[in-house]
């Protein structure tokens, strides 16, 4: 075998015979991308990096090095803090509740007989529609006076809500459209999930004496789909952290802040009222906290498969 | 912990298509019987009406004289290994064992997951599942891997966990759908050998489904044949291959082929056919041992074209071609024989009294011959 | 799932559960349609009611396109997401060839920055490449919608994969004939790997089509601005309380998605949770 040969005794290396691809080709292949890998996603963080110790603002002539001023006015910022808390607060809603709500349907829908593509389709329509539009029909669904849902309220006599008009509930309004939102694509990456746990396994299961669809979702269903879970957790926290549409465009962090999250305080620092370099600072925040989860995206797909 | 049974006009339909018709089956307690057939012909789908997996479309099971049809598969008091093992990935060996009997023997709370295991009271019904559990693992011996995961195991460990798992509930009646097809041919070998050990052991009814017609006659009491979702014959396997009783069975069971020549060609071959065979066409079948390459007294000669010789060592098989185009096996001793080349033609000599025929149709027609009364199918 | 016994009630159970849900999840659609078709007397009647009382007829539909201009946005989605995605696949496509089919120094780090690359959102370089494009002068144009999206990291990483189990011996087979390589990777290669390519595009142009963030800091005037811009700043004005309108709006500018979704449904699904199934 060649390989023996190669590692006994002190013959010569064996040249790889026949034409060698020369690696200009490949560099001229790639340089396109390289350039616009620089100029579009490293160059700028760096810049943004450096943005962040100065007390940059856009339009003025000067610049100066602040060293950690900005990081450390963001630790005194009231708003900066409070937007943190509420996209946190935010996350808390949208993930578990559009994972939970994914598992059910692929659960529910997996065990249908009929129908399964009906309802695959119906679940996944919000997914495909575009949020600015989507949200423009709930402002209005969800309007404290004319918005349907509060009309139907009123006929049952109930009494009516103002959700996007309530600080108590105008963050849960916005997670529940993210919910809605999410829930198709989550419902979908089950599916995925379902379709790789074997036929056979279910005859065992029943074969076991589980018997009831409880006992077998609970033995068989969950830890086989526990890889995917995981996963499905951590891209729905990913999204749910990069909300920004429905916060511009239906309530614009109002009523009084309580819906401030930090990509759109960071936008209107930024692009509002120009101080760059506070707004760096508060993308950095934002980018630490992204590339943790990404780290912790990573792993989990480092061990999706655990057996 | 064995019992007899009755499978009564069983009929099954996806759709459109008939899978079953009207299979009827009696099993004696304690024997091993084999399903075999080719690949579709409806074998899973009766063992999985069987097991309670999928209901039949009519007809009834009953085991030791009771009705199961409305019984769902745990309460059947039937364990079923399958063809992929159907282990529970996540589990390991020994939970993958002793799941049949947590769930049977565990009340609800205590079988969840993660918070069952600390409910309460439940300590001496733990470690008697334990123990049955290592019994079990023990007789298939694979005590040793209780705390690995399957993915760990080789093809043939896991079907001994499928058979433990199988085994620790002690069920009356053992199902297994092609146990042994997915490991390799010498492994399958030896877990013949140990499946036929463990129902000497263990002495329940064995229904065993197979493809592999040799796996069937090997390891069988009884070996029913199905062909296009009916049972074709049942039978011992010695009567199953000197008797068929249909040219369907007859080829299928025993290996090389068994050879089918039509009459008009035997006649065609040697005159001295005519008046053996009935004037109405029919098919005569020869087994490969049935046919000399040596004249034999009795014997008629006819001439064939050499195809093929295949070796086997202690034996030889030579493949032949009549004039007419019919093929013909020869089974013989290796020893001594000299053979033309391939392509030349030779003689060999085929039984006055023809072992088998069959009509137009594959069934086998008995025929009162010398006097003696026809025997009854 | 094969449960022969008692399925019958828990299959009615789950369809009564789905289409309790399958309703509450098309509601907000319905809503849509139906209030862009109603009078706008009823709009203010303080009750539901499930059908207009009073066809409007495409009125709101003729009015969108008309006064506001629903049909320069659309216009402008098909432009700025079909720039991107022409650009995306010209660039990524022969680089993830590169790093799938050829030995070269640096390979290693190109790719270890594109794996980093894809965890960075928009939001990361939006300040320097704002600030870049204004000191070109090019904000608010065209190109400023499109540049920073030229690149896809996720479209290199997806066709390497994809090429690096496209079997080398067609491309030898294709070297040996005296094919170039850009040759073999526009004719050989990418009309092999379709399937990939179409559920990028999916993916790439439905991100695009539905972003809001980059053209709400790049984009000032109406006639350049994409649908859902376009959307939140009509929605803005002082007609926002035009629902009928806002919601044809809304359904002119959701349509081409939600035809092509239901027209292509399987690959929509598979482009657009892509991402997710890495
Ligand atoms: N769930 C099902 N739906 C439709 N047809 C089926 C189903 N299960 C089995 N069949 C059909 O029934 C026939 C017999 O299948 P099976 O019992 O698996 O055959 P075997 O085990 O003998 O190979 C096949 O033609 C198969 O296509
Ligand atoms: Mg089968």
């Amino acid at each position: 075998m060649p390989a023996d040969l190669t590692q006994s005794s002190g013959m010569v290396r064996p040249v790889r015979m026949g034409a060698i691809m020369s690696p200009w080709i490949a560099y001229c292949l790639a340089t396109p991308a390289i350039l616009l890998l620089a100029l579009t996603v490293i160059g700028p963080i760096i810049v943004m990096i450096a943005l962040s110790f100065t007390n940059y603002e856009f339009g003025s002539l000067g610049i100066q090095w602040t060293g950690l001023e900005n990081y450390r006015q963001l630790l005194d910022d009231r708003t900066f803090k409070r937007a943190l808390w509420n996209t946190f607060a935010y996350v808390a809603m949208v993930a578990p509740a559009s994972v939970l709500l994914g598992l059910f349907l692929a659960v529910l829908i997996d065990g249908l007989r009929h129908g399964q593509r009906f309802y695959r389709l119906v679940f996944f329509l919000p997914v495909t529609a575009t949020v600015v539009a989507m949200a423009m029909v709930w402002k209005y669904l969800l309007h404290g006076t004319i918005g349907p849902f509060n009309l139907l309220l009123q006929s049952l006599g109930l009494p009516s809500l103002d959700i996007f008009g309530n600080r108590d509930l105008a963050l849960a309004g916005l997670a529940a459209i993210n919910i809605w939102s999410l829930a198709g694509f989550n419902m979908v990456l089950f599916a995925a999930g379902l379709t790789g746990v074997p036929e056979d396994i279910y005859d065992a299961a029943a074969m076991d004496g589980m018997e009831s669809s409880l006992d077998r979702f609970l033995n068989v269903t969950l830890p086989l789909l526990g890889p995917t879970m995981l996963f499905v957790v951590v891209t729905s926290t990913i999204t749910a952290f990069k909300v920004f549409d429905t916060v511009a465009v239906i309530t614009r962090g109002g009523p009084r802040g309580s819906t401030d999250i930090l990509l759109y305080t960071t936008y209107l620092e930024g692009f509002s009222y120009f101080r760059m370099g506070s707004a760096a600072a508060m993308t950095v925040v934002f980018l630490t906290i992204m590339m943790i989860f990404a780290w912790i995206q990573a792993r989990v797909l480092d061990h999706k498969v655990h057996y | 912990m064995t019992a007899a049974v009755e499978l009564r006009n069983i009929s099954k339909s996806f759709g459109e298509t008939q899978t079953l018709r009207d299979v009827s089956l009696s099993i004696r307690p304690g024997e091993f019987i084999s399903l075999v057939g080719p690949s579709g012909c409806g074998k899973s789908t009766l063992l999985r009406i069987l097991a309670g997996l999928a209901p039949q479309s009519s007809g009834t099971i009953s085991i030791d004289g009771a009705e199961v049809d409305y019984l769902p598969p745990s309460a059947r008091d039937i364990a079923m290994v399958f063809q992929s093992y159907a282990l529970y990935p996540h589990m390991t060996v020994g939970q993958n064992i002793a799941t049949p009997l947590r769930m049977r023997q565990l009340p609800a709370p205590a079988r969840l997951p993660v918070i069952g295991r600390i409910w309460p009271g439940q300590s001496a019904k733990r470690a008697r599942i334990e123990q049955t559990v290592i019994e079990a693992a023990r007789l298939v011996e694979i005590e040793a891997m209780l705390d690995r995961k399957p993915a760990a195991l080789s093809g043939g460990q896991r079907q001994r966990v499928a058979l433990a798992r199988a085994i620790v509930r002690r069920p009356r009646v053992f199902l297994m759908d092609e146990p042994l097809s997915n490991l390799d041919a010498r492994l399958r070998v030896t877990m013949r050998a140990e499946i036929a050990a463990l129902h000497q052991r263990l002495g329940a009814t064995f229904i065993y489904v197979t493809h592999d017609q040799v796996e069937a006659m090997t390891m069988s009491d009884r070996v029913a044949v199905m062909m296009g979702g009916e049972i074709v014959q049942c039978a011992a396997p010695t009567e199953l291959y000197d008797n068929p009783r249909d040219l369907r069975v007859a080829r299928f069971v025993g290996s090389p082929e068994i050879a089918t020549i039509s009459s008009d060609e035997l006649i065609a071959a040697n005159e001295g056919f005519a008046t053996l065979l009935p004037h109405t066409p029919v098919i005569a079948a020869f087994r490969p041992e049935t046919v000399s390459l040596v004249p034999v007294a009795g014997h008629l000669e006819i001439s064939a074209t050499l195809q093929r010789v295949e070796q086997l060592g202690h034996e030889i098989l030579v493949f032949l071609r009549l004039a007419g185009g019919a093929r013909l096996t020869v089974r013989a001793a290796a020893a001594n024989v000299t053979l033309p080349a391939a392509g030349q033609r030779l003689s060999v000599w085929l039984p006055r009294r023809t072992p088998m025929l069959f009509d137009a149709d594959g069934a086998r027609i008995f025929r009162a011959r010398h006097g003696e009364p026809a025997h009854a199918g | 799932m094969n449960t022969p016994y008692r399925c019958r009630p828990a299959q009615i159970l789950s369809h009564v559960v789905l289409l309790f849900l399958a309703f509450l999840f098309l509601f907000p659609f319905y809503v849509m349609i139906v209030t862009s078709i109603r009078s706008p007397q009823e709009l203010f009647v303080r009750e539901f009611r499930w059908l207009p009382q009073q066809f409007t007829g495409l009125q709101y539909y003729i009015q969108a396109v008309t006064d506001i201009p629903a049909l320069t946005f659309l216009k402008n989605g098909v432009i700025v997401s079909g720039g991107i995605l022409f650009v995306q696949l010209l660039t990524a496509i022969p680089c993830a060839y590169a790093l799938a089919k050829f030995q070269f120094r640096g390979r290693d780090l190109l790719f270890a920055v594109v794996l980093f690359s894809l965890t960075v959102p928009i939001q990361a370089p939006a300040l320097p490449l704002f600030l870049g494009l204004s000191a070109i002068g090019a904000i608010d144009t065209y190109f400023a919608a499109m540049a920073p999206f030229f690149l896809s990291v996720f479209a290199i990483f997806l066709f390497r994969q994809t090429f690096r189990s496209y079997p080398d011996e067609i491309i030898q087979a294709a070297r040996m004939d005296g094919m170039s390589e850009w040759a073999i990777l526009w004719t050989i290669v990418v009309p092999g790997c379709l399937p990939s390519i179409a559920a990028f595009s999916v993916f790439s142009v439905v991100a695009h089509w539905n972003d809001l963030y980059w053209p709400m800091v790049v984009i000032r005037s109406t006639e350049l601005m994409t649908p859902p811009l376009g959307l939140a700043v009509f929605a803005d004005s002082e007609s926002g309380a035009n629902y009928g309108a806002l919601m044809a709006m809304a359904a002119i500018l959701t349509a081409p998605l939600m035809v092509g979704f239901l027209l292509a449904q399987r690959h929509f699904i598979r482009g657009i949770t892509m991402t997710g199934v890495k």
